[in-house]
């Protein structure tokens, strides 16, 4: 299990949430390994667990949801089973985390520097005043012009795309391990965007550690991210590298979703939209969770759920279509017939 | 800031005005003639006649109200019937007792209500926070003059550890101070719990916990700062609501401040006197309320996002 | 290139927000369990006053001045005055007197309030100017101050202390129903209604009254409990209803004078006072939460 190639490995991880006695499984079963030095992009629509799946790694779950059961091994240790002081020590140290709302997401009662020396004297016992001149350098690496000015500002001073590096600096400052993005360029301009994916790729090279990027977005996938996940109900149905995901996808929600992009390589008429809805918590289909949306969906994938399963290329679908089980036409190739099943 | 400041002090002049006038007119609203009724049904016309003169109800209405406010503003706020004294010694006597008894209740609400509304709001679906909004809910359920006449009854009757009346030595500010100021420490505790939930809710509360903050700094440095916010201007609106609630304190515990001064003056008709007491009162309240209004702007400056 | 994979979400019309809407707040108000607690001690209350006279064994006035100041027993459950009237009787006595005060002189301040706060928020200009500057004169006298301002003026008495009370609440309905009618008013489908002919009143009755009304409902219910106790403290200063009225106030500054001898004189009008306070916010908090859900606290 334990490989020192991997950052990080999550194994089997269950986190739910309790509500009027109902327990709503918002993560169910989740098992991913990030490789040092490499960019995991996980992906799905809203509600699929994707960012459940990361507030859980950095163990911040809030009542009423709890992690059930599982393991989250972080350069080999479980992080489940670290007490709260120990996870303290962790979180922003070696696993940091930007978020989608550079808006909100910091305190507006703070300077700007105030709140990346925090980071600092947490984690690094340094003065309030080595502090702050460590957060003017962390401004400039992060491309803030001005640092010495930019320092002494509040948050609501500066424009969304600066906020977002100011997070960046933040999540950076101690030279975490791990960085977890969760939708970090939603909020932002599009050229903003490109600017902040670009930064943050040029200081994974430069700093040399790993990140998790959590988006809905392909195209960002596409652009900066070594492999793939492909999140859906909770659970993770596809697991590739990048080029194999986007030229060979084999879910059909993975399918579904690429075509959903709009290409300028082939003539597409119309954007494929993926019809019905993701399955509410408390109605989970009882075979596999995409059948009711699934063009292919047969008698098993009504009945069973089935497993992540490895493909001959070395990747995981989670899908009956590649099972000795599979009972609908055994010539289908998901790829390739999705849109005529999806038109019948 | 500064010509929002100059704006908000500008706004308060038509109140000011329409205060003084409603004050004013308090005397002629009453039905009948506010010299017989000044001088009781058994007056002769003569002793009517003399306190007409004296009030100078004589006068045009409007030539009445100018050396009403012309008067106030020099400071003479007319001769106390009941006592024959300038009613602005009688008031300003009493003021300072009444304010010192307003703010060490202010200061025993604030003090109580923050604690009772940070536990509350870090406790949150616990039983604790049950038991705390409990109590809340009953502290201001309960007026506080019954609750003053308990509190004498058990500390200074059953107990005699304490003074029944008076005001001045530690003792006996004790009692009225936590009559007057339970409710507000409830009113506090759940405007806190209420602004603490919702900056725990957050985003930059997720950061930074995701920094690796101790859960108690997160909740003392980085939500508290952000909750005092709204809480500060409902301790500062209580202030107004307490130098009211004296009036019922200080009959309860026989204080001789200008809420009793108000009432006394009321039941013996003495016009004047309650006219420049509300007056005072009301002046500070408004003072209070600009005061608040301006540190909620200046507090709020940083987070006005838009 | 940036292509997101949305599902579309599915449009609810909004076909009658009224109907719909009292049911949701119907549901949400069964949910909440302080909520119905509040609603069914306060018909509790009602029902007692009315029926509760002809239960309980003593008239309101009736005296026994041998057995004055009794402490409470199976007899006097909570003892006599110092005219040997019996307490909890009066109490009971009471009970329609507060209720009284509590729903008439809120009642009173709704309508001036709504009225005043409809106009204002929706001709707005120099009229909107002129009420919102009188209401802020009006809450420039802190608290119980303007009641007691009312009182001076008239008497000492129970309907002037209802019409006090009124006066000092209706600022916080003008305000509530002014911003109210100010949001509706920008609403899209007021134009469009306004468009197909209707005029001012039909507009103000049909769509702003309704949607007004629940922020009414629940500052009617709390002011309810705020009227009820400065009511009681008029009555207590001796500036509300007189004696030998069993008004809960009243009798507790006859309770005053006794606090020495017999502390349960002053005690019980008291709790009275709270458990039907406390009814009230607690049905108004549910209430509040239940009809506004963003102001849940």
């Amino acid at each position: 299990m334990t490989n020192d190639a991997d950052v990080l490995q999550i194994d089997n991880l269950q986190t739910s949430f309790f509500i009027d006695g109902s327990e709503i499984k918002a993560v169910d079963g989740v098992s991913l390994n990030i490789p040092k030095g490499k960019t995991v992009g996980i992906v799905g629509e809203s509600g699929s667990g994707k960012s459940i799946t990361s507030m859980s790694v950095m163990r911040l779950i809030r009542n009423p949801g709890r992690i059930k059961g599982g393991s989250i091994h972080f350069n080999g240790e479980d992080l489940l089973q670290k007490t709260e002081k120990n996870m303290q020590n962790i979180r922003g140290n070696k696993i940091s985390m930007i978020f989608q709302e550079p808006m909100t997401s910091l305190n507006p009662v703070y300077t700007v520097g105030q709140q990346i020396s925090e980071v600092l004297q947490i984690h690094q016992n340094l003065s309030k005043k080595e502090a702050l001149s460590k957060s003017v350098e962390m401004l400039e690496l992060v491309g803030i012009p001005s640092p010495n000015d930019r320092v002494k500002q509040y948050p609501h001073e500066l424009s969304g795309g600066m906020r977002q590096r100011v997070m960046i600096a933040i999540a950076l400052a101690c030279n975490p391990e791990l960085l977890i993005a969760d939708e970090p360029t939603t909020a932002l301009d599009v050229t903003i965007q490109a600017q902040i994916l670009e930064l943050m790729n040029g200081l994974r090279k430069e700093l040399g550690m790993s990140v998790i990027l959590i988006t809905h977005d392909l195209g960002v996938v596409a652009e900066t991210c070594d492999y793939v996940a492909v999140m859906y109900a909770g659970q993770i149905v596809e697991y590739a590298d990048v080029h194999t995901l986007f030229n060979n996808p084999k879910h059909p929600y993975t399918v579904g979703l690429m075509q959903s992009l709009p290409r300028h390589d082939m003539d597409q008429e119309e954007l494929n939209v993926i019809e019905g809805n993701v399955p509410k918590p408390g109605e989970m289909p009882e075979g596999c969770r995409f059948a009711p949306r699934c063009p292919f969906a047969s008698d098993i994938c009504t009945r069973e759920l089935p497993d992540l399963m490895e493909t001959e290329d070395g990747n995981q679908v989670r899908c009956w279509v590649y099972s000795e089980k599979w009972d609908g036409d055994p010539e289908v190739n998901v790829k390739d017939d999705y849109k005529t099943a999806r038109s019948q | 800031m500064f010509v929002f400041t100059i704006r908000r002090i500008l706004q308060t002049i038509p109140v000011l005005f329409g205060v003084s006038i409603l004050v004013f007119l308090m005397m002629h609203l009453v039905p009948g003639d506010p010299a017989q009724v000044i001088a009781g049904e058994a007056a002769s016309p003569q002793t009517i006649e003399q306190i007409r003169e004296r009030l100078g109800l004589n006068d045009p209405l409007p030539m009445q109200y100018l050396n009403f406010i012309m008067n106030a503003l020099q400071g003479d706020l007319g001769t106390s019937i009941r006592s024959g004294q300038p009613v602005s010694e009688e008031v300003f006597s009493r003021f300072w007792v009444t304010m010192e008894l307003a703010f060490y209740s202010m200061i025993l609400s604030a003090f109580i209500g923050l604690i009772a509304g940070i536990i509350s709001a870090v406790r949150h679906y616990t039983i604790i926070d049950v038991v705390v909004m409990i109590i809340a809910l009953f502290g201001l359920s309960m007026p506080n003059f019954w609750l003053g006449l308990m509190l004498m009854q058990f500390f200074s009757i059953n107990l005699e550890i304490l003074p029944v009346s008076g005001w001045g030595t530690p003792e006996q500010i004790i009692l009225p101070v936590i009559a007057l100021g339970t409710a507000g420490a409830a009113i506090i505790a759940r405007m806190t719990r209420s602004s603490m939930l919702e900056v725990i809710g957050q985003d930059y509360i997720r950061t930074a916990r995701a920094k690796g903050v101790k859960e108690r700094f997160v909740i003392y440095k980085h939500a508290l700062k952000n909750a005092m916010i709204p809480v500060v201007t409902v301790i500062g609106l209580e202030f107004g609501t307490l130098l009211t609630g004296a009036v019922l304190t200080e009959t309860v515990f026989s204080i001789n401040g200008l809420g009793r001064f108000v009432v006394e003056s009321i039941r013996a008709r003495d016009f004047p006197a309650v006219q420049g007491s509300v007056l005072v009162i009301a002046l500070v309240f408004i003072l209070v309320n600009l005061i608040v209004d301006l540190s909620y702007r200046f507090l709020n400056k940083r987070i006005d996002l838009n | 290139m940036l292509a997101e994979s949305t599902v579309q979400e599915s449009m609810t019309k909004p076909s009658n927000p009224h109907i719909e809407n009292a049911k949701n707040i119907f549901k949400r108000l069964k949910k909440n369990k302080a909520a119905m607690v509040g609603g069914f001690l306060i018909l509790l209350f009602i029902l007692t006053a009315f029926i509760g006279p002809f239960l309980v064994p003593y008239g309101a006035g009736e005296q026994n001045l041998v057995n004055k100041l009794q402490g409470p027993s199976a007899e006097h459950w909570f003892g006599t005055d110092h005219l040997g009237r019996d307490i909890f009787s009066r109490i009971i006595h009471g009970m329609s007197i507060t209720l009284y005060i509590g729903f008439f002189s809120v009642f009173i301040a709704a309508i001036f309030g709504v009225v005043i706060g409809i106009v204002s928020g929706y001709y707005g200009g120099k009229i909107d100017t002129l009420l919102m500057r009188l209401m802020d004169v009006l809450l420039a006298f802190p608290g119980i101050l303007l009641a007691l301002g009312v009182v001076t003026i008239l008497r000492p008495n129970l309907n002037n202390v209802i019409l006090a009370v009124a006066v000092f609440s209706v600022p916080a309905f003008a305000r509530i129903v002014r911003g109210s009618t100010l949001a509706v008013k920008e609403l899209e489908y007021i134009d469009a209604v306004r468009a197909l002919g209707a005029g001012d009143v039909r507009i103000i009755f049909r769509h702003i009254l309704p949607n007004v009304f629940s922020p009414i409902i629940v500052q009617a219910t709390l002011r309810i409990a705020t009227a009820i106790l400065t009511a009681a403290g008029l009555s207590f200063l001796g500036l509300g209803a007189q004696p030998p009225t069993p008004e809960w106030g009243a009798m507790l500054s006859d309770g005053r004078n006794y606090i020495f001898d017999a502390g349960h004189v002053a005690l019980f009008p008291g709790l009275a006072i709270v458990v039907v306070v406390l009814a009230f916010n607690i049905f108004g908090d549910g209430l509040r939460d239940a009809l506004d859900p963003k102001m849940k606290s």
